[in-house]
Parts: structure tokens; sequence; C-alpha cells
């Protein structure tokens, strides 16, 4: 109903690859997406799926000889992080689902990420081995070792360059530290800590520390009988290491500075909007709970999701967002329907792009949307492969609420609930965003690069 | 996905008020369904099920501000109530707009004199679980009942709070806490906190050993 022409995001160029190639084909219920994230550089995208497998892509080099793949994401490294668990002590199974993927800065030639399923983080470590050595003293070419007396001379083995390989080691587990689920990860601008969040408490850890982490949140009642409200999201502020937020299922956004005490349960600043009486329902709390929060790349601004809308918050003013963004207004007269068939409880993410100048987040029906907050034009783009033709740009969308539905628009009634957006990265200096449509992604790019 | 939206005239106001009150009583049906349904799963989402709670704690509070609650629900009216929900707009509507029944300032006295009379369909509302466990839905039927006696005798929160007691450490045993409760709820609190405090498991150290012992063996992978 609110769509129009963005400029400068009007015409993107449609890239479509597909996660694990030939596997996609099938659908698989292990290979559900469940996170999608940009290295600080944007050079690597990460996937988390369902089945505890991480797949990170690596952007091609420009290249002369193929100039139409300069840009391409192509697989560079999968591997297993979590596996699925048994918790003896209450007879459930600890899923393996990824939950978020948050990248270290790089500081080597090896990269390095958190993955976190419910209940554990690790750390990864990305490396690249290209050489490899030859002419050992004590084994064999094929490994067998050899008879030490029969050794007459020495050499110094030599180095020779081999097929690229990329391998994964993990090099932290960090467990034991969450009753509930774990639903974020945030590294500190200090580069040295990180955050995890669980529905009830926030810990602190040191990269390097897997044994200890400290308790900087607890919302956790003395009588869990009087639980209302948990925490959703969390993350560290982009430059100030001692700032965090955290969000609520109640609407509310907490800034916790840790300078302040060794708990941070007395929040700093408290971000509400109040409710609008005239359109209290009883899925007005519901609706309100906030799925994302992340802050700008400057600083100075976070923008939250709840079901319906993308708000845009000033840190120094608590009382407010100052802008609000309508994702699919269209659905509040369906909220029965959602409530009945749980889609009310779909928990979307959003993203800033590398200026903040523009925000996405995703819907149903395999559609995301965008806002330009410098024209405030938004469009609303649709991720298929119907739709979409390698490099031709891709069309807007709209929703039809309602009356005479015209063509091309897609009514609300018709849309397909169970295609929903729920990840969506952007590249922190470029136009390219990556989209997880259940197991497939999508990556576009602004046709101007 | 959506059939098509039943439009109801505000103006009739005799048709809205009851059609309103079904609505509500089947959300609130609904809603005590999906936290029973809650616990079958590998572990139950406690932010979808607070979520829920709280929708449900709301239902109550307007069903005992209103008086509107007593009013018996037949069978049939229940579940055909339950298949017209999908298509309904009045729930999604403002809560406090459209026409109601005014709030009845009668004396509790005369509340509770109905509430027996609400009791005596042997199936409640929602009757589309009566296969699987008629006992657990009397509990669930009976425990929204007990809710507005304690809300009308006590002012404490509703009992819905009793489904999170023994949350720490591991997930609720919904059953069991409903079913404490129809046997208990008479008594009064105390019997259901007294419930809930032995129920409260201690907290998992049975797999931190296991955990324990991957840490391990993972340490050793990455060192050599």
């Amino acid at each position: 109903m609110l769509v129009c022409q963005g400029p400068g995001l009007g015409s993107v160029t449609h890239k479509s690859t597909w996660a694990l190639g030939a596997r996609t084909k099938k659908w698989l219920l292990a290979d559900v997406i469940s996170t999608v994230e940009f290295s600080h550089s944007g050079d690597l995208l990460a996937t988390g799926d369902k089945g505890g497998r991480v797949v990170i892509f690596q952007r091609e080099q420009e290249n002369k000889s193929r100039p139409h793949s300069r840009g391409e994401y192509n697989v560079y490294s999968t591997f297993q992080s979590h596996e699925p668990e048994f918790d003896y002590l209450k007879s459930l199974e600890i899923e393996e689902k990824i939950n978020k993927i948050r990248w270290l800065p790089q500081q080597g030639a090896a990269r390095f990420l958190l993955s976190t399923n419910d209940k554990t983080v690790k750390l990864w470590k990305i490396s690249e081995r290209d050489k490899r050595a030859e002419g050992y003293n004590l084994k064999d070419e094929d490994g067998r070792l050899r008879d030490p007396f029969r050794i007459t001379a020495l050499r110094v083995p030599i180095l020779k360059p081999m097929d690229l390989m990329v391998e994964a080691s993990p090099r932290r587990i960090f467990a034991n530290a969450h009753t509930y689920h774990i639903n974020s990860i945030s590294v500190n601008s200090d580069h040295e800590t990180y955050l995890s969040a669980d529905d009830l408490r926030i810990n602190l850890w040191h990269l390097e520390i897997t044994d200890r982490s400290f308790n900087i949140v607890d919302i956790k009642p003395a009588n869990m009988e009087e639980l209302t409200e948990v925490i959703t999201a969390a993350e560290f502020h982009p430059h100030q290491c001692n700032v965090l937020v955290y969000s609520s299922s109640k609407g509310t956004i907490r800034l916790c500075d840790m300078r302040s005490s060794a708990l941070c349960d007395r929040h700093s600043k408290c971000f509400e909007e109040p409710e609008d009486p005239s359109r209290r329902s009883f899925f007005s709390e519901i609706i309100s709970s906030v799925s994302d929060v992340k802050f700008s790349h400057s600083g100075r601004y976070m923008m939250t999701r709840d079901y319906l809308s993308v708000k845009v918050w000033d840190l120094n003013m608590e009382s407010r967002p100052v802008e609000t963004h309508q994702v699919h207004e269209y659905l509040r007269s369906k909220l029965c329907s959602l409530y009945e068939n749980d889609c009310i409880f779909d928990k979307f993410e959003c993203c800033w792009n590398g200026s903040d100048s523009a925000v996405v987040t995703g819907s149903y029906n395999n559609l995301f949307r965008m806002f330009d907050r410098t024209t405030r034009r938004d469009v609303t783009l649709q991720a298929s492969r119907e739709n979409s033709k390698p490099r031709a740009s891709l069309k807007p969308r709209r929703v039809c609420a309602g009356g005479k539905r015209k063509k091309d628009e897609v009514s609300v009634d018709s849309l397909d609930f169970s295609k929903k957006i729920l990840h969506t990265a952007w590249h922190p200096a470029e136009n390219i965003i990556a989209v997880a449509a259940t197991n497939n992604l999508y990556i576009f790019q602004d046709k101007a690069n | 996905m959506f059939a098509r939206g039943l439009k109801r005239k505000c103006a009739e106001d005799e048709e809205a008020a009851p059609a309103y009150s079904l609505q509500r009583q089947s959300l609130l049906d609904m809603s005590l369904v999906k936290l029973q349904l809650c616990h079958m799963l590998v572990e139950p989402n406690l932010c979808r099920s607070v979520l829920i709670a709280n929708t449900v704690r709301q239902i109550q509070e307007e069903m005992t501000q209103d008086g509107s609650w007593c009013v018996p629900v037949p069978q049939t009216a229940g579940r055909a109530s339950r298949d017209r929900l999908v298509s309904t707009e009045i729930l999604c509507r403002s809560a406090r707009e459209g026409a109601r029944p005014a709030p009845d300032p009668g004396d509790p006295a005369s509340e509770l004199q109905v509430v027996p009379a609400a009791q005596a369909p042997g199936v409640p509302p929602g009757g589309v679980w009566d296969g699987d466990g008629p006992r657990e839905n009397r509990g669930s039927f009976h425990k929204s009942l007990d809710q507005i006696f304690e809300t009308l005798e006590s002012q404490s929160p509703g009992a819905v709070e009793e489904l999170f007691s023994d949350v720490d450490g591991s997930y609720y045993d919904l059953d069991a806490v409903l079913t404490g409760m129809v046997g208990g709820a008479k008594s009064g609190q105390d019997g259901l906190e007294a419930f809930a405090s032995t129920a409260a498991p201690p907290p998992s150290a049975g797999c931190k050993s296991d955990l324990g012992e991957l840490d391990h063996v993972v340490e050793i992978l990455v060192e050599t």
C-alpha cells in the first residue's frame, strides 16, 4: 500500500546464488538458514543453518578475464559448528541450530567468528593453507615414520604450493553459562570481550577465557511465577565499550553502562514509546515485542524491529523514536489469525547500510522492505526464483490490502506466510544485500556498482 | 489462507456484544491450549510462553471487570466461534471500542453464585481437545475460573504465573501444575505454592560433565 520507487535503491541488480550448491534443489529442513552475517570488510559472508552448519562465502576478486564474475560470492568454507546434544537432566534435546554468527575484526591472516546455538558459543578460526612442506626428515612423503637409524643426511623441508585449502577449527568453546536459550551475541569494540544474552540473563565473556563469564544483566524474578518479561536481543555499542543495549518482549529497550555497577540491572536509559490507547488490543503487547535491536554504524542511533514496524531511535531521546517505518501494516487486521498460526511470534531482523542512510527488513511471501531515511522513500522487493533473472533489475512489489487488486499486485489473502524473510544482512560498505529465504540465499547488488 | 472477513456492523449492538464475548472466550481458550501444547515440544520457547500467558492474564482481567465471563457458553457455540475466529476482525480492534456490555458493578457474591452454573457443562468450550485429556481440559477451564476467584478475593496476580513456577532449570510441566490445581486450588494458593516449590528442580549439573568432556576432547583435537 505504501510502496514507491526508491531512488538509488530503485534499480537493484539481482544476482541469486544458492547456498550449498546442488543440495538446495531438494528442500531439507536442516538447510533452513537461521543467520546471515557479513564480515567487517564485507569480503566474507557467513550463514548458519538449522542443521548446525556454517557456510562461508567469499567475494571474488576483480578479474579482467571474467568481468561478469566480479563481485560474485562463492562458497569458501563449510563446517559443522554445532551438533545436537542431549541434556540428560531435563531429558531434552539441545538444538544444533545456529542462532547467531558474529565476526571478529580481522587481526591477521586468519579469520575468526563466533557462532552460537541455544546453549554454547564457539570461537572458530578460519585459515587458509596454500603451501605444504615437502622433504621431511622423520617421515616419508606418504606420512610413514622413518626408522631413525636409516637417516644418514639431514635436509631442510621445502614449501611447495598446493591447492587452496580452507580450514575451520574451533578455538574456544564457551559452555554451561546459560540456563535459557541464547538469542544474541555481540563482540565488544575492545575486541577482547563479548556478550551472550538469553531470555533472562546477559553474560560477559573474555575471548580467551572459557571457564568463566560475568553476569551483567539478570532479569529473572526471585519468584518465577512473577515472570512477565524476557530479553529478546542485546548488542554492544559500536564505539563505547562500556555501553550495551537490550530489548524486551514488552517493547522496551534498556541501555546499560557497565561502568556504573557490576550488575547492570538498573538501566541508564530506558527507551519506550507510549502506547496509542486508540489502538490497544489483546495483541498490543505481542506486536510491541522487539525482535531485533541494532546500533547504527555511527553509534548515534539504534534501530528496533517489532512485529509491524521498524523504529529508529536517537540515543539521546528515550521518550519516542525519531522514525517509524511500517513494514506490513496491512497485517494489523489479521492479528487474530496470525496469533492462531503462531506467525505473530516470528522474529524478524533488521539492518543498516554502511552509511546508516537506509535500513532493510524482511516480511512474508519472501518480500523484504528497504527504507531510505534521507529521501523517506521505501520499496518492497521479493526474493524468489521465478521473478529473478541474473543481472536483471528487481521489480518493486506491491501488496494490495483491499479493494481491487491491480495487475502485479499481491493480495494480502494470498500471502504465503510460510515464506518469511527473517534474516538479512547488508554489506558494510557497498549496496549489497544478503537475504535468507528459508533454505535459499539471495545476494542482491545495486546496479551502480 | 484467510477466509474473507465477516464484517459486523457496529450499530447492531445486540449482536456485537455477545459476539465479542464469544470471540474473547475463544481467544482465551486458544491461548490456554497453546500454553498446554508448549510443554509437548522439545523445549518451550520462553518468550512465546510469556507473551501468551500475559495475553491470558489481560483477557481474564477484562473479563473480571466486565463480569461478562460468567455467561455460560454452550459447547456448539464455542466450536463455531473457534471456526469463525480466523475470519473475524472484532478481536483485532481495540478492546474498548464497539459495543460491550456495561460493567456490572454487582457484588462479588452474585458473580460467585453464577460460577457454578458455568461449570455445569462437563466439557469446557474449545471441546476440540476432548478426546485427548478431559481431565486436563477441565483443569485449564477450572484454572481460568479459579483465577477469577483469586482476583476477586485476594487481588493477587492470577494463577497463570504458576505456569512459570518451576521453569527454573527445566521447562514447566503444565499438566502437573494444572492437575495439581484442580485438586489443590480450592484450598487456596498455599497448596499450589508448596507444589510449585517442590517441583523446582536443581540447576542442571548433570549435563555439565558431558559438556566438560566435550571441551576436553575438543581441546585435545585443537592442540594436535
